[in-house]
Parts: structure tokens; C-alpha cells; sequence
């Protein structure tokens, strides 16, 4: 067996460009299994271990107002671990030098001591000191984005006060690591900040002496947590409040665990993907590559190695290549794991650690599934070559059985050179070949319009979302429900072009078992700022007496049909429950909602001509002065600007939207380069004595690239189409997969990504073709004619 | 056909070397061979397994070329060209035959001619060199729906069909029975009669020799004996 070894070193280094370019593959599909498998755990692991260290409450509810003495009462209720009430306001706050409105949320701490749930994780600086009545606690976000630090002042307007406060510390805390503005689609690191104060202090601010408006619990074991919703709903509704609910609604954890779910579906589907593609071609070119050793095979037989022997010598050859490239595709990614591990970080997730982790049953998984598409391939063609009996397999094979083609049938055969004709008989006397490695370079192109689907997914998101839809520049809510005729207020204002108020209602709503807790928003009928869309993404009235909803809401998540009756429970006010018909669906990309007309809501909320906020248009240049008068009136509670949340949206996700197009275009090219060289290499080993017999006979270099490396040009060129079909396929399981209430992905493919799979493709076949013609430079003649086939 | 010194050779080679270095082991196939070869003569090159006969033939044929010495073809110094005039010199000047036919298997016997017809200057018709070679009613087959002895048949028409000055052989009855094998040995005779072709043929078979002009005889990398054939026997009567 010690020759054996030794033959199949010298093997391994004869073929090291083939072995190379399948480490390639292997390496890609492996990468990227490991990259997102990787990222997902660490996430997940870091998420859990966050939450435990600093005691994130499970349930969570809001109401008006509660004297202090009551959460006694609600600490008895039976399920409950540990129970804390606060303070929470919404407040607009200033930063000297930056003009923008800022929306904040403030947060109360107990006076003395540290709180025992939803502890913070200071950053930098310190706590606030007992009872101080100027001292908060930033978002480290906020800061940052700001640049604030210990000893830096912001003003907070809280209930139409202004207060000036002394920045003291920065931290994380596990309730808003996802932050968003309320109403805002996107994270606005700068312009939405939340804050701790002491409870004193915030409770003299916000009218909350001795009372308070909200509370958090952890639950004891083996308590039922809706059983501890519904008493503590029963208990809350004098109070004013407004619906408990458990971590499944937190908005921080839910956009968490949304994100996560599609970092899931991202580490299943894309490795499932890439992986596939690679086993695939894997499986096509080891295959091909040992039908090339058939003499070996006889040799060996002959001289008395057993099937299972020469089998095993094979499959070593491959196990080789295959542990090669799935130790580099798990070096490569558990780097790129890191990176993007670090930019979800940066962006989505932020935890104020990250603990990195390689799962080694993740290596496992990518080497089986490597091993058994190589082992597999090599061995069906082992098992054929061995067989045969050892003297046919030495013997000359048989000239291969070849026709005319179909095309020379038809009568063209005058249009085509002898040299033509060798390529198209060739493709047409192995079809199954031409269109495996045909598949296996479209895949490649596929892959590449897969990585770069995701940015032109975004544009056309933000582009229905911003330019057809909500249109508006500035979206102003006030604190409370105000009369209409604000609106004529906001009209007068200097700079201000067209005003529509909206009414904004928090509900739950419900159809037969399915219910989604969302808020009804009444828009203007005839508004031309926001809009609802149809299914062709026109801009369409929403009805007088009904409710109109998001696509996915209605499909997927209600599973109401228009005509059908929603059941709408009004989370404010009166908190009535109705019965109100869908009359139509909207065609939404982010985030889903429902609409109404804003004065039918009103009629059923018996509310005259009330709004929550406003829509406003701004001359352009104006922004300034509008933003400044704004910040006068004390009812204005939050101001979200469009442009400026589109461009943080875009300063946020670039980032990440680049490394993936990064990480996606080098291992679709590593696929797709190891996928086009293995054909036309091995094209090269099958053919390579017919080449040499032509060059002996007064060929030159290149008329002989012409036979061999037109054929490649000709399964690339009819490639390139069925790559778009594949990419196209490819994106619409994506678009399916990606189906969530944060955002449905449209399938769309832009010219650009087309022509860029297609270069994918020109590009990799032009590589090889370049190598082979190398190597054709170096085919030796007078080998080829000692020995033969 | 005899030797007509005061013609000019076709070839021409001048103490022709050729040495093979792998590592440390110097092969020498050829330890300076003098030979002077002409037009329409049919040579036959002999020898034991090993004494340099194919290299010789390779370096004549611009397949190979020398590690010292010259040769040259007509005015054409082959010692030294690149590989493109090498090329060029193959195509329009030589036919090659070989033991293992090296047809392409894709092709039909008439286009495996025409593949080297389309890229000659002056050929015969794929059908005439087919027709002469015995195989004018085999033209569409491919070379798996032919015998062995008709396959090299077809090669023999390749080779020829381009008018080739020189015609070169390496074994081409090697994987033949004696009578497939005379009947390819009248061709290539005919072919050296008809068109003149300057022919030279590798064999192990003494016999064979009886049908050439001249025998040369290498061993070792050295020419042994260069005997000239006052009578020569018809490819006919050969058999073995
Ligand atoms: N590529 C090569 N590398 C090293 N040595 C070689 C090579 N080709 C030929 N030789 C050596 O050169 C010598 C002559 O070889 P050549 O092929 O010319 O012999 P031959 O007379 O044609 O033999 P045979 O009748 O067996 O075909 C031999 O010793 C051979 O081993
Ligand atoms: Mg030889």
C-alpha cells in the first residue's frame, strides 16, 4: 500500500490546479455554512447570556397612572417573581449643534441603590447619584452618535418643560437593544435617544409624585405567563392601562428575535444554496475527474487490488481535496463570521459584548455533506471503471460512437469547418455533460445575482416605501389626541406646503384564532402625502366604512379575505371592541399596518375631529425653520424626518449590505471560477491526445483553443441564460423564505445584477480559457503518439 | 527511385544529437547521426526497441528538436526554428502516420481528411485521398464503425492528402495482423510511387525492409548501416 500512497501524492500534485479549483468550490459553500451558522450562534448564545446577567423582566405593561401603594397589590398576584414600577416619558430633546428634532424616551432608576431588573450596563461614567434631580444615563447609541460623554448637557422637554441635564454615564441596557423611534421604520441612532433619570426627579417632571405609569416583572417558575397578563390587565384597567404583554411583544426583543429569525433563515437557506451548488459540481467534476483513471482502475485490478481497495484508494484522493477545502472554508468562514458577527453588532445588535462561537458540529455538518458528494461521485465512477475486466479496461477504448448532429442533418453542414463540427458533436454526443457543466456554470452566475439581490431588494423597498407611499417629510405626532384644528396651526406655519392629519389608535386585531397587536392609523382619504397602495403599487382611497390592510397582514397573518369581518379591540380610551369589514389590501414592504379613514375612526372611537399628528410637506431649504418653530410647541411630543431616516437607514446597513456583497461575489466568483476551470480542464485531459494528434498534423495553437476552448464558449454562452432562470429561481426562494411582518422582500432582478451574473460568468470562462490555452502551449506531442488512449 | 547524389537532399542532417536529462540519468537517443535523405525515396528505418529511431523521426518531422547538430529541409534550417515555423512546417510540408491511427473520433473518415485538407494549400479532395488509400466507399463512417486495418487506412489518406513532400511513419503496421498489414504497406507504397512522396517508415520487421530503397539501420543512437535495395520486393509479396 506504501506505492499506492505514494501514486496518489504524486496524483494529488499532477492535478493540484483541479484540486485547487475544487478546494475553490468546497471552500465557497463551506465559507459561507460556517459564516452564517457562526454568526447566528454567537448571536443568539451572546443574546441569552445578555438577558440573564442583567435580568431582563418578562412582562411588561404601560397605563396612565397608578398610585405607588397599588403594585403591592399587584405584587401578590400569584406567578409573580419580583415586580418594579417606574416612570417612563416621552420627551423631544436638544443637543447643542444639531438642528434635527430628536425624539427621547426617559426612563426612571430608583433613587438609591441599583434596579433589580433590567439592569444597565454601564459603558462609560457612572450611575445616577441617589435623588439627584438633573443627573441622566445615556444610550450609548445616542452618544455616540452624538458624541456625548460624562459632564456634556442636553435639554429635555418633558410634559412642555424644558429641563437642562448633566450627561453622567453611558450604558446598554438588555430593553432597548433595538431602538426605534415610535412610528419610524428604521433605527435613528441620532435622532431617536432613550435616557435614565432618578424617579424623584423624572416623577416631578412628568406629574408621577408618588404614582406611576409603568411596570416590569419577572415571573416565578412554572408560572403561566398569560394567566399573569390577564390578572394583571384585570387589575391595571382603572388604572388606565393599556394591555400587558410579555417578551414576545417587547419591541426591542421582538425586532431581536425577528432579526434573528432572519439570520436563521439567511444561515439555512444561503449555505443550503451555495453548499448545494458546490456538492453538486463537486459530485459532477470528481466524477469525471476518475473516469479519466480508468486505465489505473484495470491496472490495479490486474494486478490483483480487490474493488474495495481500489475504491478506497480513490476515495482517499478525494477526502483529501474534500478535508482541504473544508478546512478553508471554515478558517475563511469563522473570519468572515467574525466581521459580519461584529457588523450585526454594530448595527442591529447591540450588546455591549460579543462571544464568538464556532459550533464544531457546524465543521461537521459541511464536511459530511462535502464527503458524501465527493465519495459519492468518485465512487460511481470507480464502480463503473472497476467493472470492467482488467484487460478491457487496459485496452485501447474503442473509439467513441460519434453522429452527425442534428444540425448537420437539417443539411447545414456546409456552414461548418471540420473544427466546428468537433465541437458541436462533441456537446451533442455527451448531452447530459454539457448541460450538467452547462447548470454548473449558471449556478455560479445565480449565486453571484443572489449576493447582489440584496441592495436592489432595499432601494426598491425604500423607494415604494419613501417615494409612493409615505411621502411626507416630517411626520409630527403630538402628546395627546388634539382637536383639528391643530392642523390649521401646522398650515400657518412658515415654510410648511401641505398638512394632513392622521389619527393613530394601538389595537389588537383579531379573526377567528389569529390575532396581531398593531395600531389602526386614519389617514386623509384624498391625501396625497400618505398613501395606501394596490397591488400594482398604485396609490388607491382607502374606503369610507371599512379597513384596509397590509398584504401580508391579511394573507398571511389574519387570514381574512376583503368583505370579511375583523374584530378591532381599541387599546386607548374606551377600549371598545368592533366589528369593522376589510374592504381592501395594500401592497406594503416594510412593516405592516392597517388603515381607515381618519374620520371613521373617529366616529367609532365617538371622537369628533381629532388627530394624533400630522403629515407634513416642507418647501425644501425651509426644514430648519419649520424644525425650529416645531420645537416651541409644547404639545409636539416626537418629530421623524424622512429624508434624514433614510439616510441613517442607509449609513447603517451599508456597511453590513457591503461586506455581504463582498463575501457573496468572492465565493460565487471562487464557485464559479472552480466550476468553469474543472470543465475546461478536464475537457482538456479527455480530449488531450485528439489536440495533440491535430497539432502534430500542422494545427496551430490556436486553431486547436478553437476546438476546445469554442466548445466552452458555446455551454458559457447558453449558460448565461439559464443562470438569470436560476438566479431568478434562486431569488424567488429567498423572497419566500424572508417572508416576515418586519418586511416581504420584492422580486425584482435589475438589469445591472443580470449583466453581473452574466460577467460572473464571461468573466470565469475567460480565466480558464486563459489557463488552458497556457497549457496548450505546453501539450506534448510526442507522448501523445508512444502511447495509446 | 535511387539516390541521385548530385540532386539536392530533402534532408539533411550534420552530427544530430538529442539528449534526454531527467535529474541526474543522461539519456542519449541520438549520439550525432550524418544522413542525407531525398525526394521519392522510400526508406526504412530499423533497429532495437530503444535505439533512437522515433526520435529521429519526430526531430524530421519538426515534432522534436535536436539538443547539437543541424538539420535541415530543403533551404529550411528545422534546427533552431520556433514552434511556429515548426507549425507551419508540419502543415505544409509533412504527413504523419502513426501505430495508434490517432484519428478523431468525432469526425467521419472523409472529414478527419478534411480537417487537414481545409487547412493545406494545395490538397486532393478528402474523396480522392480515400479513393486512393481503397476506403471511396467508406467516406461517411466514423472511426468507430471502422477496422483497425481501415482506420489506419484513413490516417494514411490524412497524412497524404495535403501532397505532402515527405511522408512519415512511426510502426504503422505495429498494431496490425500480417495481412491488414501488408495491405497498409501497399498503400504507402503506392502513395511513394504515384506521387513521389519521399516516405520513411519505422518497423521492427526486418521483412519489411525488402520493400525500400533504403535501410538504415541505427543502434544505440548511432547509424549501424545504411544499405541500399537494388531489388526491391513489392509490399505485395511481403509477409511475415
Ligand atoms: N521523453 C523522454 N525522456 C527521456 N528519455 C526518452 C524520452 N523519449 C525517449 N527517450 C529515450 O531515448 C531513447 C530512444 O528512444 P526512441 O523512442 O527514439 O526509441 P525507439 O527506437 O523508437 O524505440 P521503440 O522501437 O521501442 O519505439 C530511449 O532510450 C528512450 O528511453
Ligand atoms: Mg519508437
Amino acid at each position: 500500500m506504501r506505492a499506492l500512497n505514494r501514486k496518489l501524492l504524486r496524483d494529488l500534485w499532477h492535478l493540484r490546479g483541479q484540486v485547487l479549483a475544487i478546494v475553490a468550490v468546497i471552500m465557497g459553500g463551506v465559507a459561507t455554512l460556517v459564516m452564517s451558522l457562526s454568526t447566528y450562534d454567537s448571536l443568539v448564545e451572546t443574546r441569552e447570556r445578555f438577558y440573564a446577567e442583567y435580568r431582563f423582566a418578562e412582562v411588561f405593561a404601560y397605563l396612565e397612572r397608578a398610585p405607588e401603594p397599588v403594585a403591592d397589590r399587584l405584587r401578590a398576584i400569584r406567578g409573580v417573581e419580583r415586580l418594579e414600577t417606574r416612570v417612563v416619558a416621552g420627551a423631544r430633546l436638544e443637543v447643542a449643534g444639531f438642528d434635527d428634532p430628536i425624539t427621547g424616551r426617559i426612563l426612571s432608576l430608583p433613587d438609591v441603590g441599583e434596579a433589580g431588573l433590567n439592569r444597565l450596563h454601564m459603558k462609560r461614567g457612572r450611575r445616577v447619584a441617589p435623588y439627584s434631580s438633573d443627573e441622566v444615563v445615556l444610550s450609548d447609541t445616542f452618544a455616540e452618535a452624538h458624541g456625548l460623554g460624562p459632564g456634556d448637557r442636553v435639554a429635555a422637554i418633558i410634559s412642555g418643560k424644558r429641563r437642562s441635564l448633566e450627561v453622567v454615564g453611558v450604558a446598554v441596557s438588555p430593553e432597548y437593544i433595538y431602538q426605534i423611534a415610535p412610528g419610524a421604520m428604521f433605527p435613528d441612532f441620532k435622532r431617536y435617544g432613550v435616557l435614565w433619570m432618578g424617579r424623584t426627579a423624572l416623577a416631578a417632571a412628568h406629574d408621577m409624585d408618588g404614582a406611576f405609569n409603568n411596570l416590569t416583572l419577572t415571573l416565578a417558575r412554572g408560572a403561566r405567563e398569560q394567566e399573569v397578563i390577564d390578572r394583571l390587565d384585570q387589575q391595571l384597567a382603572r388604572f388606565g392601562g393599556t394591555g400587558a404583554y410579555g417578551r414576545a411583544d417587547q419591541f426591542s426583543n421582538r425586532f431581536l428575535s425577528e432579526e434573528l429569525k432572519q439570520l436563521q433563515t439567511t444561515a439555512t437557506i444561503f449555505p443550503t444554496i451555495f453548499l448545494g451548488v458546490a456538492a453538486f459540481m463537486l459530485n459532477v467534476v470528481i466524477s469525471r475527474l476518475i473516469a479519466l483513471q480508468r486505465e489505473q482502475v484495470a491496472i490495479l485490478k490486474a494486478f490483483g487490488y480487490s474493488h474495495l481497495a481500489i475504491g478506497w484508494h480513490f476515495v482517499k484522493l478525494v477526502l483529501v481535496v474534500v478535508v482541504l477545502g473544508v478546512l478553508a472554508g471554515s478558517a475563511l468562514g469563522a473570519w468572515f463570521g467574525q466581521g459580519l458577527a461584529g457588523v450585526y453588532q454594530e448595527t442591529t445588535f447591540r450588546f455591549p459584548y460579543l462571544h464568538y462561537r464556532l459550533n464544531p458540529q457546524v465543521v461537521l455538518i459541511a464536511l459530511m455533506v462535502s464527503a458524501l458528494a465527493a465519495v459519492s461521485g468518485s465512487l460511481f465512477s470507480v464502480a463503473r471503471a472497476a467493472r470492467l475486466a482488467p484487460a478491457t479496461g487496459m485496452q485501447a477504448e474503442m473509439p467513441t460512437a460519434y453522429r452527425a448532429t442534428l444540425l448537420e442533418r437539417l443539411g447545414l453542414q456546409r456552414w461548418f469547418s471540420a473544427p466546428t463540427r468537433m465541437i458541436l458533436r462533441h456537446i451533442e454526443r455527451r448531452p447530459l455533460k454539457s448541460l450538467l457543466t452547462v447548470f454548473g456554470i449558471a449556478c455560479a452566475g445565480g449565486l453571484m445575482m443572489v449576493g447582489n439581490y440584496q441592495k436592489d431588494a432595499i432601494d426598491f423597498m425604500v423607494d415604494v416605501q419613501f417615494r409612493q407611499a409615505a411621502r411626507e417629510d416630517l411626520a409630527v405626532t403630538f402628546i395627546d389626541p388634539t382637536s383639528g384644528r391643530a392642523l390649521h396651526e401646522l398650515r400657518a406655519l412658515p415654510g410648511v406646503d401641505h398638512v394632513e392629519g392622521f389619527r393613530d389608535v394601538p389595537v389588537i386585531l383579531r379573526h377567528r384564532n389569529h390575532e396581531y397587536r398593531s395600531s389602526v392609523y386614519g389617514i386623509e382619504p384624498a391625501g396625497v402625502l400618505h398613501r395606501s397602495l394596490d397591488r400594482s403599487l398604485a396609490p388607491v382611497r382607502v374606503p369610507p366604512e371599512g379597513i384596509v390592510l397590509t398584504d401580508h397582514l391579511a394573507n398571511n397573518i389574519l387570514h381574512i379575505q376583503p368583505g370579511e369581518l375583523l374584530t378591532v379591540e381599541m387599546l386607548e380610551g374606551r377600549r371598545q371592541v368592533l366589528q369593522v369589514p376589510v374592504l381592501g389590501i395594500t401592497r406594503q414592504f416594510l412593516g405592516v399596518s392597517a388603515y381607515m379613514q381618519r374620520d371613521a375612526l373617529n366616529r367609532l372611537l365617538h371622537e369628533g375631529n381629532v388627530v394624533s399628528g400630522a403629515y407634513l410637506a416642507i418647501e425644501p431649504g425651509r426644514e430648519e425653520a419649520v424644525y425650529a418653530a416645531l420645537h416651541e410647541r409644547p404639545r409636539v411630543l416626537s418629530m421623524v424626518a424622512n429624508a434624514a431616516a433614510i439616510q441613517s437607514f442607509y449609513a447603517t446597513i451599508g456597511e453590513f449590505v457591503l461586506f455581504y456583497n463582498l463575501v457573496a461575489t468572492l465565493l460565487a466568483g471562487s464557485i464559479g471560477f472552480g466550476v468553469v476551470y474543472n470543465s475546461a480542464r478536464i475537457a482538456l485531459s479527455e480530449r488531450g491526445r485528439e489536440l495533440a494528434s491535430l497539432r502534430v498534423l500542422g494545427f496551430t495553437r490556436g486553431e486547436i483553443a478553437y476546438i476546445l476552448l469554442g466548445e466552452l464558449a458555446l455551454l458559457a454562452l447558453a449558460a448565461v441564460p439559464v443562470g438569470m432562470l436560476v438566479g431568478v429561481g434562486l431569488v424567488a426562494i429567498l423572497v419566500q423564505a424572508f417572508e416576515s411582518d418586519l418586511y416581504r422582500l420584492p422580486l425584482i432582478l435589475t438589469s445591472a445584477n443580470l449583466a453581473l451574473g452574466a460577467t460572473l460568468i464571461v468573466v470565469a470562462t475567460l480565466f480558464s480559457g486563459l489557463f488552458i490555452w497556457r497549457r496548450l502551449g505546453r501539450l506534448d506531442l510526442v507522448a501523445v503518439l508512444k502511447t495509446r488512449e | 527511385m535511387t539516390s541521385s547524389t548530385d540532386a539536392q537532399p530533402v534532408f539533411t542532417a550534420l552530427g544530430l544529437t538529442k539528449t534526454y536529462r531527467m535529474g541526474e540519468v543522461e539519456v542519449q537517443a541520438l549520439r550525432g547521426i550524418d544522413l542525407e535523405l531525398y525526394a521519392g525515396e522510400l526508406i526504412v528505418l530499423l533497429g532495437p526497441s530503444g535505439s533512437g529511431k522515433s526520435t529521429l523521426l519526430n526531430i524530421l518531422g519538426g515534432l522534436d528538436v535536436p539538443t547539437r547538430g543541424r538539420v535541415s529541409y530543403l533551404d529550411h534550417e528545422l534546427s533552431g526554428a520556433d514552434e511556429s515555423e515548426l507549425t507551419r512546417f508540419r502543415r505544409e510540408h509533412v504527413g504523419f502516420v502513426f501505430q495508434f491511427y490517432n484519428l478523431i473520433p468525432s469526425l467521419t473518415a472523409r472529414e478527419n481528411v478534411a480537417a487537414v485538407t481545409e487547412i493545406a494549400t494545395a490538397p486532393m479532395t478528402p474523396e480522392a485521398a480515400l479513393e486512393l488509400v481503397g476506403l471511396g466507399n467508406r467516406l461517411d463512417h466514423f472511426p468507430a464503425q471502422l477496422s483497425g486495418g481501415e482506420q489506419q487506412r484513413v490516417a494514411i489518406a490524412r497524412a497524404v492528402a495535403k501532397n505532402p513532400a515527405v511522408l512519415l511513419c512511426d510502426e504503422p503496421t505495429g498494431a496490425l495482423d500480417s495481412t491488414t498489414g501488408v495491405r497498409v504497406l501497399e498503400v504507402l507504397e503506392q502513395v511513394n510511387r504515384e506521387l513521389g512522396t519521399l516516405t520513411v517508415l519505422i518497423t521492427h520487421n526486418a521483412g519489411i525492409a525488402a520493400m525500400a530503397d533504403r535501410v538504415i539501420r541505427l543502434s544505440d543512437g548511432s547509424i549501424a548501416e545504411i544499405r541500399s535495395n537494388s531489388d526491391k520486393t513489392p509490399a505485395r509479396e511481403l509477409s511475415w
